[in-house]
């Protein structure tokens, strides 16, 4: 009965989908902002990556919001899974080709990550993508070397210090010219790695955040104790 | 070149039916992995290199990761 | 044929969306209805960004000094489903983590039986 009603509802909903789909032509331009801002981009903001600068120039508000939301979920679910804790049960040690594997990738899973956060206003890439290799190379190490245990406070001081430095970059924006997240740091050359003001500062605040945070979540659900 | 879409587009759907249809919950997941997997892919064939590299890195093993654990602390199968 | 050419992204996109709708409403397991909730989420995105698409356009990144910018593909819709990708994992973890707390106060995670039980 629940299956008949469900199908029926879901074939309404396809209809209507395929209805408006059909306006919608493939392949052609659409809207002219994204043409302002491939013309106007490098001169405005510095960063050589379009997508970069719209991210976290033309519309940083936005990514301000979303790590409000990152956050909210990894502080609800620290809270919640609190309240049940039991005691920890005895782990069994990984196997040597694991454990040595692991030891001799995480490094350098580490070091790739932040390559990808710190050029992310020149190649593709940036904080969000670079915090969550980072937090693979934590998961290796909750894999391969089970008997060690990282501290949680250092989790959370880590990402509450990058949330409250992507704020307090903004509010010295609002302080020095007319808004807030104002890009007061010099532009520089294109195509140079100390360019673009603000938005690599601000990126690798994000990295460090986006990874604390998600080696925190995956803690929070694995730990018994 | 529209042929590899094709298949792909194919083979993402069919994984996405599996996800449904298996009744052991770590293979239902693997298939959604499989999934954002292609999804990857198709970010790529659209000229979207930094969000192809986003779904790969949180879709594909972050999200995996988070579900094993978490059926790892409930029962495996579908009851 | 020619409209399976252009309009496969679409397809792919909108099935995602219907069996994500599907798995939601009809599936009694808990964990299965938030893998689910992730497959809409793919769906989702890959609609945005095959929406965004110019036909005959390259990534919209100055990679060499001199690279023409006649034909790009429209860098907004990339940036709103960056935002969008990783704030569909915050949500996924967060509906996890209530999932195992059902599970150690009900002993099950059968919606049908928790309906039933009512503390």
């Amino acid at each position: 009965m629940r299956k008949i009603i469900s199908i029926l509802l879901l074939s309404i909903v396809a209809l209507g989908i395929y209805l408006s789909l059909t306006k919608i032509p493939f392949g052609v331009p659409k809207s002219k902002v994204g043409k302002h801002y491939i013309d106007e981009g490098i001169k405005e903001t510095g960063a050589v990556n379009i997508v970069t600068s719209v991210v976290l120039s033309y519309r940083g508000f936005d990514t301000l919001g979303e790590v409000t939301v990152l956050f909210i979920a990894a502080t609800g679910l620290a809270v919640v899974l609190k309240i049940g804790r039991r005691k920890a049960t005895a782990v069994e040690p990984a196997s040597f080709v694991l454990a040595t594997g692991c030891r001799v990738l995480f490094p350098l899973i580490l070091v790739f990550g932040s390559y990808i956060f710190i050029h992310g206003h020149l190649t593709p890439g940036g904080g969000f993508q670079g915090g969550a290799i980072i937090a693979s190379a934590f998961l290796l190490i909750y894999l391969g070397c089970r008997e060690r245990r990282i501290n949680e406070k250092a989790y959370k001081s880590l990402e509450s210090l990058g949330g409250l430095f992507f704020v307090v970059v903004g509010l010295i924006g609002l302080a020095v010219g007319g808004y807030f997240l104002l890009n007061f740091l010099p532009k520089g050359q294109p195509y140079c790695l100390l360019s673009a003001g603000i938005i690599p500062v601000i990126y690798i605040a994000i990295g460090f955040k986006v990874g604390s945070e998600l080696a925190g979540i995956i803690d929070n659900l694995i730990e018994e104790s | 070149m529209i042929f590899v879409v094709m298949v792909l587009v194919f083979l993402m759907l069919v994984g996405a039916i599996a996800a449904c249809v298996f009744t052991d919950l770590v293979s239902a997941v693997i298939a959604a992995a499989l999934v954002s997997l292609i999804a990857s892919i198709l970010f790529y064939f659209l000229q979207a290199p930094d969000v192809a590299m986003a779904e790969a890195a949180i879709g594909a093993a972050l999200t995996t990761a988070i579900f094993i654990v978490a059926i790892r602390r409930t029962s495996r199968y579908e009851q | 044929m020619s409209f399976l050419n252009s309009y496969i992204y679409y397809i792919g996109a909108f099935g995602l969306i219907l069996i994500g709708l599907y798995i939601i409403l009809v599936k009694h397991n808990l964990i299965k209805v938030i893998v689910g909730l992730g497959i809409l989420d793919t769906g989702v995105n890959l609609f945005l960004i095959s929406v965004g698409y110019i036909a005959k356009g390259t990534a919209p990144i100055f990679s060499r000094p001199g690279t023409d910018s006649e034909h790009m593909v429209d860098p907004v819709p990339q940036a709103l489903v960056l935002t969008a990708i990783v704030i569909g994992v915050a949500v996924l973890a967060l509906a996890l983590s209530l999932a195992i707390r059902l599970y150690q106060h009900y002993g099950t995670l059968n919606l049908r039986k928790i309906r039933e039980q009512k503390w």
